[in-house]
C-alpha cells in the first residue's frame, strides 16, 4: 500500500517529463492526462476523495477535453512548432533545476515534520469539505461565481468573429528578409 | 480506511515536497522551453497541480479542511484561466495563422 | 448647564453658517440678501451671547465639545471656556461686529464681490470668537490665525490694486513675525506645564517662584505674539497700511476687536504676567512708546483713515500700558469704550468717503457739517470720547489707565498725558478740517442711507453714556465691569488704585483742562480754514521726521528688507543656480537615461520574463535560506 505513493510519483514525474518533451501537441496531451490521473490516485492516497472527484472530473473532464479539442480545430502538429535555440533550452533546463535545488534549501528545516498521531479521517469526505466551503468560505465561494462568469463573457468575446476581418498580425514576429 | 491512515503515517511529508518541487520545476522548465502556447498552457497546469497536491498534503497533515478547499479555488481559477487562454489561442491562430509564442511580443506595443 | 453649552455653541456655529450660506451662494444671493443673512447671523449671535451673560453665575464653565489631539501624555480638547471676560469679549465682538455687517450692506451694497465680502466678514467674526472663547492656547490659536487670515483676505479685499495685495501681504507678514511668539510660548508651556488649558495653567502656575526665567521667556513671547496682533512697536507699520481695506473692514478687525486681541491674550494669561514683573515692565513702556509714536504720527497725517490708523495705535498702547501696570480691568474698560468710538469714527469717516464718493484726503473736504448732519453729530461725539471729555466714554477709561499708571510710575503718565494732547490735536484737526470751513472738493456730497446712519447713531449713543459700565469709586460710582471680570481675572483681585481721592481729582483735572487748551489751539489753527495750505518746504527736521513715520518703513527696509533681499540674490545665484538646479536636473536626467536603458528588457518574449520571474524566486529563496 505503501509504495502505491511511490508508484504514483514516479507515474507523474515520468509523464509531466513527457508533456514537456514530447514533439507532438497530441502526445503532451496524453501524457498530461496520464499526470493528471496519477496526481488524483495521490489524492485517494491522502484521504481526499472529494478533490479526487473533483480534480478528475476538472482536469480530465474538462480542461483536457478542451485542450484535445483545440488541437483538432487548429489542426497541430509536430511540425507546427519551431524549437528554440539549443543555448535558451539548456538555460532554461539549468534555471528551473537551480529552482529545484534553492526551493528543497530553502524548506529544509520544514521536512522533519512527521504525521500526527491523531489524525482526522474525515477531512477530505464530502461532508467536512462542504461544511468548511460553506461556512467559513462561503463568501469567496460566491465571488468565484462572478469569476466564472466574466471568464466565460471573455472567452465568448475573445472567440466571436468581430466584424474587422484579418487584422493581420504578421504571421511570425521574426524578421523578414527583404529580399523575399 | 485503516491502510489510507497506514499510507500517510509512513510516507514522510518531505517526500510530497519533493515530489512537488519536482512537478513544479518541470512545469517551470516546460514553459520557458516551448513555444507552442497550448504546450505552455498545460505546463502552466502541471505547476497549478503541483501547488494543489502539496496544499493536499499538509491539509492531510494538519488535519485541516481549510487547505483542501483552497486546492478547490484553485481549480476554479484553472478552470477559468484555461478557457480564456484557449479563447485567446484560437484567436491568435486566426490572425497570425500560427501558435508561436514569440508572436505575442506584437502586444507589447 | 446643557442650555449654557448649547448656547455657546451656537455663537460661534451662527456666523459659521453664515459663511457657508454667503460663500456657496455667493454668486446666486443679491447684495441686500447676503448682506441681511450675514447681518442676521451675527446679530442672533449676539442676543445669544447677551442671554448666556445675562444667565451666567460667575464661575468658570468648560465646554468641551470633542478631544481634539490625543498622543501619548498629550490632551488637547476643543473646548470653550465661558466665564465672565470671554463673554464680555463675545459681547463686544457680536455686539460691534452686527452694527457693522448692517452699515456694511449700505456700504458695499453696489459692489461686484459683495456676497464674498459678508462670507469673510462673517468668517473673521467666526474665528474672532474662537480666539476668546477658547479654552486653551491652541483654540485660541487657531481663532487667532483665523482672524489673521480675514484680515489677510479683507484688506486686499480690492486686489484688482497692486497696492492693497502688498499692504495686505505685510500685514500678514507682519503678523506671522508675531505669531511664532505665540507658538513658541505655548511650546514652552506646554513644557513646563504639560497643558495648554488656561484652568490648568493658571492652577499650576502658583506654584512657581516669581521671575522663574522660564515664565519670564514664556510671558516675553506671548508679549511678541501681542504685539503683531495688536500693532505695538515694533510690529505696527503694518496696520496703518492695513486701511486699504474697505472702511467697515478697517472699523470691524483694525479697531474694534481683531486689534484688541494682543490685549485679550495677556489679560487672559494675566496670572503668568503677574509672575514676571520683569515682562510687565516692557509692556509698559512698549505700550507708552506706541502711544506716544502713534499720536505723533497722526499729527501731520492727511488721510482721513490713516490718521484714525494711528490713532488706533496710539490707544492701543494706552491698554498696553494699563496692562504694563496690572490694571487688567482699565485695559479692559478701555477695549469696550475704544471699540465703540474708533468703531463709530472708522464708520463715521466711512460716510463721509461714501458722501463724497470715495475721497479720502482731509485737505479735500470741508464744511460737511451742514450737509451730512448725522455723521458730524456723531463724529463729534466720538472725537470727544477719544480725546476724554467728561461725561464721554473715554474719559473714564482713559482716566483709569492715567490713574493706575501715575501711582506705578509717574513717568510714563506724564508720556500719556501729552500723547493725550496729541490725540485732542490730531482728533480736533481731523474733525475742523472735514466738517468746518469751507468745502474745498469737487464730487457733491450728500448724506449717506439709513442703513449707514442707524449704526452710527447706536454707536454714537454708546460712546456717550459707555463710561456709565464703570465709573469709579470717586464720583460714586461701583466699578461694574471691573468686579464682573474680576471673577475671570485672577490678576484683577488685588488690583485697585492706591491714590487718595484728591489726588484722583487732581489728576483728572490736569488731564482735561490740557486737553481742553488744546482744543482750543486747533481750533484757532483750523477751525476757520476756508483753503489749506500746502505742507512748506522747509519744514523743522523733527516736523518732517515726524511726517514721513519716523522713518519707521525706511529703517525697516535698511535693516531687513534689503540684506534679506542680498541674502536671496545670492542664495539664488549660488545655491540655488549651481546647487539645486544641477541637482534636481541632474536626478531626472540619470532616471531618465537609466530608463532607456531598462526600456529593452521589456522584449516581449514570455519566456524572457518567465526566466526573469523565476531568477527573481530563487534569489528571494536564497535570501531566506542564509537569513534562517
Amino acid at each position: 500500500m505503501v509504495y502505491l505513493f511511490y508508484l504514483f510519483a514516479a507515474i507523474s514525474v515520468i509523464a509531466a517529463l513527457v508533456v514537456v518533451a514530447a514533439r507532438s501537441p497530441i502526445n503532451s496531451a496524453i501524457a498530461l492526462v496520464v499526470c493528471l490521473l496519477s496526481i488524483a490516485g495521490h489524492y485517494i492516497l491522502l484521504n481526499a476523495q472529494f478533490l479526487a472527484m473533483v480534480h478528475v472530473i476538472v482536469y480530465t473532464g474538462a480542461i483536457l477535453v478542451l485542450m484535445l479539442f483545440v488541437i483538432m480545430l487548429l489542426n497541430m502538429n509536430e511540425e507546427v512548432e519551431v524549437r528554440k535555440p539549443l543555448i535558451t533550452r539548456i538555460l532554461a533546463i539549468l534555471t528551473a533545476g537551480l529552482l529545484l535545488l534553492v526551493l528543497l534549501a530553502a524548506t529544509r528545516q520544514g521536512l522533519e515534520m512527521s504525521a500526527p498521531e491523531s489524525f482526522n479521517p474525515g477531512i477530505g469526505l464530502v461532508k467536512a469539505i462542504g461544511m468548511a466551503l460553506f461556512h467559513e468560505f462561503l463568501i469567496p465561494f460566491e465571488v468565484s461565481s462572478v469569476l466564472f462568469l466574466s471568464a466565460m463573457a471573455g472567452a465568448m468575446m475573445l472567440a466571436k468573429k468581430d466584424g474587422t476581418e484579418h487584422v493581420n498580425l504578421p504571421p511570425s514576429s521574426e524578421p523578414k528578409d527583404p529580399a523575399a | 480506511m485503516e491502510d489510507v491512515m497506514t499510507a500517510i503515517r509512513v510516507v514522510p511529508l518531505d517526500h510530497y515536497l519533493i515530489l512537488c518541487f519536482l512537478l513544479f520545476s518541470i512545469g517551470m522548465a516546460g514553459a520557458m522551453l516551448r513555444r507552442n502556447i497550448l504546450i505552455v498552457i498545460m505546463c502552466l497546469e502541471l505547476m497549478l497541480n503541483s501547488v494543489n497536491l502539496l496544499l493536499v498534503a499538509f491539509s492531510a497533515y494538519h488535519g485541516d479542511a481549510g487547505g483542501q478547499v483552497m486546492v478547490f479555488f484553485i481549480m476554479l481559477v484553472a478552470a477559468a484561466e484555461v478557457t480564456v487562454g484557449l479563447a485567446i489561442l484560437v484567436q491568435l491562430k486566426r490572425n497570425t495563422e500560427g501558435v508561436d509564442i514569440n508572436q505575442l511580443n506584437r502586444l507589447k506595443w | 448647564m446643557v442650555r449654557t453649552e448649547l448656547l455657546a455653541i451656537l455663537v460661534p456655529a451662527l456666523p459659521l453658517l453664515g459663511v457657508l450660506i454667503t460663500g456657496f451662494g455667493r454668486r446666486k444671493l443679491s447684495a441686500y440678501a447676503a448682506g441681511g443673512i450675514a447681518s442676521a447671523m451675527v446679530a442672533l449671535s449676539f442676543v445669544l451671547s447677551l442671554l448666556l451673560f445675562l444667565g451666567h453665575d460667575g464661575q468658570t464653565h468648560i465646554v468641551h465639545l470633542f478631544n481634539w489631539i490625543t498622543v501619548g501624555e498629550m490632551n488637547i480638547p476643543f473646548a470653550f471656556q465661558i466665564d465672565s471676560l470671554s463673554l464680555w469679549m463675545m459681547l463686544v465682538v457680536t455686539g460691534i461686529g452686527s452694527l457693522i455687517h448692517v452699515y456694511s450692506i449700505g456700504y458695499m451694497h453696489d459692489d461686484p464681490r459683495v456676497a464674498t465680502f459678508f462670507a469673510q466678514l462673517n468668517l473673521f467674526t467666526f474665528a474672532m470668537l474662537l480666539l476668546v472663547m477658547g479654552a486653551n492656547f491652541l483654540v485660541t490659536f487657531i481663532g487667532w490665525e483665523g482672524v489673521g487670515l480675514c484680515s489677510y483676505l479683507l484688506i486686499g479685499f480690492w486686489y484688482k490694486t497692486p497696492e492693497f495685495n502688498y499692504a495686505g501681504r505685510k500685514a500678514f507678514v507682519m503678523n506671522r513675525i508675531g505669531d511664532v511668539g505665540m507658538v513658541l510660548a505655548m511650546a514652552l508651556m506646554f513644557l513646563q506645564f504639560g497643558t495648554l488649558n488656561y484652568v490648568g495653567i493658571m492652577d499650576q502656575a502658583g506654584s512657581f517662584a516669581p521671575s522663574n526665567p522660564l515664565l519670564v521667556m514664556a510671558t516675553l513671547l506671548l508679549f511678541l505674539g501681542a504685539t503683531g496682533k495688536s500693532a505695538q512697536l515694533p510690529l505696527l507699520t503694518w496696520l496703518p497700511d492695513a486701511m486699504a481695506g474697505p472702511t467697515p473692514v478697517s472699523a470691524l478687525i483694525h479697531a474694534a476687536t481683531m486689534v484688541t486681541a494682543g490685549i485679550f491674550l495677556v489679560v487672559r494669561s494675566s496670572v503668568l504676567f503677574e509672575l514676571a514683573p520683569y515682562t510687565q515692565d516692557i509692556i509698559l513702556w512698549v505700550g507708552v512708546a506706541t502711544a506716544l509714536f502713534g499720536a505723533t504720527v497722526g499729527l501731520f497725517q492727511n488721510d482721513i483713515k490713516k490718521v484714525l490708523a494711528y490713532s488706533t495705535v496710539s490707544q492701543l498702547g494706552y491698554m498696553f500700558a494699563a496692562l504694563g501696570v496690572s490694571a487688567y480691568s482699565a485695559g479692559m474698560f478701555h477695549v469696550t469704550t475704544h471699540a465703540f468710538f474708533k468703531a463709530l469714527l472708522f464708520l463715521a469717516a466711512g460716510s463721509v468717503i461714501h458722501a463724497l464718493g470715495g475721497e479720502q484726503d482731509i485737505r479735500k473736504m470741508g464744511g460737511l457739517k451742514g450737509v451730512t448732519k448725522t455723521t458730524y453729530v456723531t463724529f463729534l461725539i466720538a472725537t470727544l470720547a477719544i480725546t476724554g471729555i467728561p461725561p464721554f466714554s473715554g474719559f473714564f477709561s482713559k482716566d483709569g489707565i492715567l490713574a493706575s499708571t501715575f501711582a506705578d510710575s509717574p513717568l510714563a503718565y506724564g508720556v500719556l498725558v501729552f500723547a493725550a494732547m496729541l490725540t485732542a490735536f490730531y482728533m480736533f484737526r481731523l474733525l475742523f478740517l472735514t466738517f468746518f470751513g469751507t468745502y474745498r472738493g469737487t464730487a457733491q456730497p450728500h448724506e449717506s442711507p439709513k442703513v449707514i446712519t442707524v449704526p452710527l447713531v447706536i454707536l454714537a449713543v454708546l460712546s456717550a453714556i459707555g463710561g456709565a459700565l464703570n465709573i469709579p469709586h470717586v464720583f460714586g460710582g461701583s466699578e461694574w465691569l471691573k468686579n464682573e471680570l474680576a471673577t475671570a481675572v485672577e490678576g484683577m483681585v488685588g488690583e485697585h488704585v492706591a491714590l487718595s481721592a484728591s489726588t484722583e481729582y487732581t489728576l483728572m483735572a490736569i488731564s482735561t483742562l490740557l486737553v481742553v487748551i488744546t482744543i482750543w489751539y486747533t481750533w484757532t489753527l483750523f477751525g476757520k480754514k476756508t483753503t489749506l495750505d500746502g505742507e512748506p518746504a522747509d519744514m523743522p527736521f523733527l516736523k518732517r521726521l515726524i511726517a514721513k513715520r519716523w522713518m519707521l518703513d525706511e529703517l525697516y527696509a535698511f535693516l531687513i528688507e534689503r540684506p534679506y533681499g542680498w541674502m536671496s540674490r545670492h542664495f539664488f545665484s549660488i545655491a540655488e543656480t549651481k546647487v539645486v538646479v544641477p541637482f534636481t536636473i541632474g536626478t531626472g536626467k540619470t532616471t531618465h537615461g537609466f530608463a532607456e536603458w531598462l526600456r529593452k528588457v521589456q522584449t516581449g518574449n514570455t519566456s524572457f520574463y518567465l526566466f526573469g520571474l523565476m531568477l527573481g524566486v530563487v534569489v528571494f529563496l536564497l535570501i531566506t535560506y542564509f537569513s534562517a
